[in-house]
């Protein structure tokens, strides 16, 4: 315990000599998991870093690094960054909790934010998009447009945030069609553009019409368009390239407003440390352009829903719900609680086949 | 028209002066590649090699050569010695993973008992890990005759994918949430492999990696085993003749190296890394192949090889956030140091001769 | 669960589309191994071929165009590793693995400004009268093609190896290259064929995954094909026909696991994706006792000392 404390002071002290060499412009770093020509999770986070610098000009100075493996490379690249005196640290996957906890023990002064994660600190805040809220939107289009009844789903890693999605989707895609059937693929993968186009196909050669994915490449957009008759939604980014058909709207995500908040907050000496979770209501969950594919009831429909749920009027977990079991899990009116849903690891009454673990 | 006449004993000269001439042709043709993408090709060089040595936070940076070098070094002086013999064990990326799982399911297994007996039996695990995925090559390669090379490399694709399999399931941290990932093992005492001396890097896996070097290096020059190794590789008729038994030379040599970098999979993941994760294994495996061959597979060529291949990574780590450098051009660069060392080896063993072109 | 809903003439189909890439970098290894060289770098000669045919693509509006230049890409690259190890005489396994490092930076520099785009579209080739056989028709005869151009590729290598005068110089360089040499043939010139060869059709596999397959460019967008293709020139046993059956073996775990999933079956994903290398491991063990085995100068470093 001395030890630890010997080092905590030895860098608080350095944090306040790095501190005050940097005190005109505030510095701004991120460290992201992938490169920022992923086209998807990575570059939107990138995309709200250049709005940090649109925004402020000279105020500040943003610094990144693309690619960190998650674990001990994390733990120096975010030290480095506070070394180096960064005021505000971004870290931008679910892996790098432990490291960025680690590293804000060590530099009080610093402060940092955690993408998706759920531990905090005084200086460290984590946040994260309502992105169930955009699979709402999604099931609903999916359900209204789906002639076949089957929609398929490609999901990445057995985790609460991907469940939520498929449950929010398949709730909301059920209530306009009874008849649905989702096909769920488990990819094992956030991004590997072959796999996510072989499972594209495999969904579309059993019968789906729709493919929602929850991985970040277009190769399913490209193999709906190949496939022809599907259609498809842009995940992370808006995937306009797309346009108008296979994809027909997209669940963007907008770092852009909340980092420029942050940011503003340091500088302001406001920053206290929080754990946000921000929807469409705060603009975090942004849904892209609903295309002309889409039938114009069935366009103004989704975008009720959408204004509802910007508006706070209406939750996407709303009672009555069962689990997949049958038992009861939100009564009539009931409001899932979030605690349960970033935790979620069961699907909800009607979704076929299990959850791997 | 040039050609190459190989030298009756590698050049010593050479041996210590090709490296450097390495790295200076290197600074050139990375500079140049840096002044193409428009940064200052000085800075970016000294920003590399002297900012973790000898720049303002060289304190932070110093320990974390050693701790990014540790299991680069602990992995290839073990694989050094199989190269040596002419055993050829490409795996030792399998082996380090599946020394990483036994060693801290182990460590998982106790949760949240503390005794001091628990990090010395993951220890254990951990190399028995590393050392039984080792052996199947080794066995196969002996009982059926089937390539190492070649078994080493496809255990490396098992190994990920167990990998995968205990950090979704059997070893997912129980309140993590639904996330994939073991328990921070950094925060169960009994089961950390923490700093020996704070602010100096060193973990066990550190003190591992020296007590390895030394080892070898007495091995290979006072040791019988290391002199058979040495025969094996360069003369092997006159090492069967001297007899050395092929079949021993092949488990000791396949089985340490599995031990060693299943050591190193288990320090690291006790250590720096904390928890087993779907993404737990960042190359160190493969990477060691190479610091084993910059290292011209003598120990304490090892060690200043894998310090270096860390240097780089940290230089270029420092060089991407400070100078806004790609990653990719970093990776370029580094690609760029292994194929000139590589090239300039053959000055160590060969003359280049001017020799006239042979009359028909 | 419903067996059923997965129809095996399009689970035929996929698949031949997912084994080509795999293919096509896997025949080239084939030749570069037959000369006795292991090349380790396949992954970083597939991505830089994928990035350099799709660029070309791109600005040409050629995928023809791309598919020639990605070949080209490859084979520059190749061009280093016959240089490290053909001339500076280095270590075969380090300079492919150097290689591979190299190529993955490469291609993410040269991929900037790439994110994003649409390539031209490559045409399937709907083969009249044979692609309306019922169900054949469907596997084998309406793919682009480059597919076609795998499978010819299979059966020339096949021809060559086997009858032709070159290959018989080429397996007698990878048998044994110091009688190879003493007979008066060219190790070294025949190798570095051999290996640009190897690095052009890689290069090819790599462009097929950004332009025909995914298509789209992203940086790493292989994701570890070089690595499958080494592991399918073992389990072919060094042979052009067993590489084709290989290519469906490893491209159809992935797609048939894929739909299995689509069709409701809970399977352990992960220990189905451990099975092709079990499998490769078993064929080695197998084929131990047979006459085909590794070319016996594989990996070895040849110099003619006179």
């Amino acid at each position: 315990m001395k030890l630890t404390h010997l080092l905590t002071s030895a860098a608080l002290a350095l944090g306040l000599a790095t501190g005050a060499v940097a005190q005109d412009t505030t510095k701004v770093g991120f460290i992201y998991v992938g490169p920022i020509g992923d086209g998807g999770w990575t570059y939107e986070h990138d995309k709200g870093r250049l709005a940090i610098e649109e925004h402020f000009g000279d105020q500040v100075e943003t610094v990144y690094q693309e690619s960190v493996p998650e674990g001990a490379d994390a733990e120096r690249a975010i030290t480095q960054m506070a070394l180096q005196g960064a005021d505000l640290i971004f870290t931008t996957s679910f892996g790098f909790m432990e490291p960025t906890v680690a590293v804000a023990e060590k530099f009080p002064n610093v402060k940092f934010e955690h993408a998706t994660g759920y531990k905090t600190l005084p200086n460290l805040s984590t946040y994260s998009a309502r992105f169930y809220e955009g699979r709402a939107v999604q099931g609903h289009i999916a359900g209204k447009m789906t002639k076949s009844n089957i929609v398929g789903y490609i999901a990445s890693f057995p985790i609460p945030e991907v469940i939520r999605g498929i449950n929010a989707a398949y709730l909301h895609a059920k209530k306009v069609n009874p008849e649905i059937e989702f096909k769920i693929i488990w990819a094992y993968t956030w991004f590997d553009p072959a796999k996510e186009a072989d499972a594209a196909t495999a969904l579309i050669e059993q019968g789906a019409d729709v493919i929602l994915q929850h991985t970040d490449s277009t190769a399913p957009q490209a193999a709906a368009e190949k496939a022809g008759d599907v259609i498809t939604f842009g995940q992370a980014s808006d995937m306009a390239e797309y346009k108008p058909l296979p994809r027909v709207s997209s669940i963007i995500d907008n770092w852009a407003p909340y980092y420029i908040a942050r940011t503003q907050a340091v500088m302001d000496g406001t920053w206290e440390s929080q754990q946000v979770w921000q929807g469409i209501d705060k603009g975090m969950v942004k849904i892209g352009e609903i295309t002309d594919a889409v039938p114009a009831d069935v366009r103004d429909e989704a975008l009720a829903l959408k204004q509802a749920m910007a508006e706070g009027e209406y939750h996407p977990f709303t009672g009555p719900i069962n689990r997949q079991d049958g038992s009861a899990w939100l009564a009539e009116g009931e409001v899932a609680d979030d605690g349960t849903l970033l935790g979620m690891d069961f699907y909800v009454e009607g979704i076929s086949g299990q959850i791997p673990n | 028209m040039l050609k190459l006449e190989k030298r009756p004993q590698p050049s010593r000269l050479w041996t210590w002066v090709t490296p450097l001439l390495a790295v200076v042709i290197t600074m050139l043709a990375g500079g140049a590649l840096f002044a193409a993408l428009g940064k200052d090709p000085v800075e970016a060089i000294a920003t590399i090699f002297w900012q973790p040595l000898f720049g303002e936070f060289a304190f932070y940076y110093r320990p974390q050569l050693l701790i990014k070098g540790a299991p680069l070094i602990l992995i290839a002086i073990g694989l050094s010695l199989g190269f040596r013999a002419g055993i050829w064990n490409i795996g030792a990326e399998g082996q380090y993973i599946v020394g990483a799982l036994t060693g801290a399911g182990v460590g998982l297994a106790f949760y949240p008992t503390e005794s001091v007996l628990i990090f010395p039996l993951m220890v254990l695990a951990g190399a028995l890990g590393g050392w039984g995925w080792a052996m199947i090559p080794a066995v196969l390669k002996l009982r059926f005759g089937t390539n190492e090379i070649l078994v080493s490399l496809m255990l490396v694709y098992v190994a990920e994918q167990l990998l995968a399999a205990m950090a979704l399931g059997p070893m997912k941290n129980p309140e993590g949430m639904g996330f994939p990932g073991s328990r921070n093992l950094r925060q169960y005492e009994s089961a950390h492999n923490a700093e020996l001396i704070t602010g100096t890097g060193m973990h066990w896996g550190v003190v591992a990696a020296f007590i390895a070097v030394i080892f070898a290096y007495v091995l290979l020059t006072r040791h019988s085993l290391g002199y058979h190794i040495r025969l094996t590789g360069q003369a092997p008729r006159a090492a069967r003749f001297a007899g050395v038994r092929p079949a021993r030379l092949v488990l000791v040599c396949l089985g340490t190296a599995g031990a060693l970098a299943g050591l190193a999979g288990m320090f690291e993941v006790s250590g720096p890394a904390g928890q087993v994760s779907i993404d737990f294994n960042v190359g160190y495996g493969f990477t060691a192949i190479i610091v084993a061959f910059l290292g011209r597979l003598h120990p304490l060529g090892i060690l200043l090889a894998g310090l270096l291949m860390a240097l780089t990574y940290i230089g270029g780590e420092i060089a991407q956030s400070n100078m806004g450098l790609p990653a990719a051009a970093i990776q370029l660069f580094q690609g760029m140091l292994l194929f000139f060392l590589l090239a300039v080896d053959v000055l160590t063993n060969y003359r280049i001769r001017l020799a006239r072109r042979e009359v028909a | 669960m419903d067996m059923g809903s997965i129809s095996p003439e399009l689970l035929l189909a996929s698949l031949m589309v997912a084994a080509t890439p795999i293919l096509l970098a896997a025949l080239g290894e084939l030749v570069v191994e037959r000369a006795g060289v292991l090349n380790l770098g396949v992954e970083g000669m597939m991505i830089t071929g994928a990035i350099c045919g799709f660029a070309v693509a791109v600005n040409s509006g050629s995928p023809a165009f791309g598919f020639v230049a990605a070949a080209g890409g490859g084979a520059v690259l190749a061009l280093l590793f016959a240089a490290l190890t053909q001339v500076a005489l280095a270590n075969q396994v380090a300079s492919g693995l150097a290689l591979t490092l190299f190529g993955l930076g490469l291609s993410s520099l040269l991929g900037q400004g790439y994110v994003g785009i649409k390539p031209p579209p490559v045409a399937r080739l709907d083969i009249p009268l044979l692609g309306d056989i019922p169900f054949l028709g469907r596997v084998l005869f309406s793919h682009d093609l480059m597919v076609y151009f795998g499978l010819a590729l299979v059966g020339l290598i096949w021809w060559m190896l086997k009858y032709s005068r070159a290959g018989l110089i080429l397996r007698a360089v990878g048998e044994n290259h110091d009688a190879a040499h003493a007979l008066g043939y060219k190790v070294v010139r025949i190798r570095v064929a051999a290996i640009l060869f190897g690095g052009a059709c890689a290069g090819l596999g790599g462009a097929y995954i950004s332009l025909i397959r995914v298509p789209q460019w992203t940086e790493g967008m292989t994701a570890g094909a070089g690595w499958i293709a080494l592991a399918l020139v073992v389990f072919a046993s060094w042979k052009a026909g067993r590489v084709l059956l290989g290519a469906w073996l490893f491209g159809g775990v992935t797609v048939l696991q894929l739909n299995l999933q689509a069709a409701g079956f809970a399977i352990p994903v992960e220990y189905l994706s451990m099975s092709p290398y079990l499998i490769t491991i078993l064929v080695l063990v197998i084929m131990a006792g047979d006459k085909s085995r590794a070319p016996a100068s594989l990996g070895r470093i040849f110099h003619a000392s006179q």
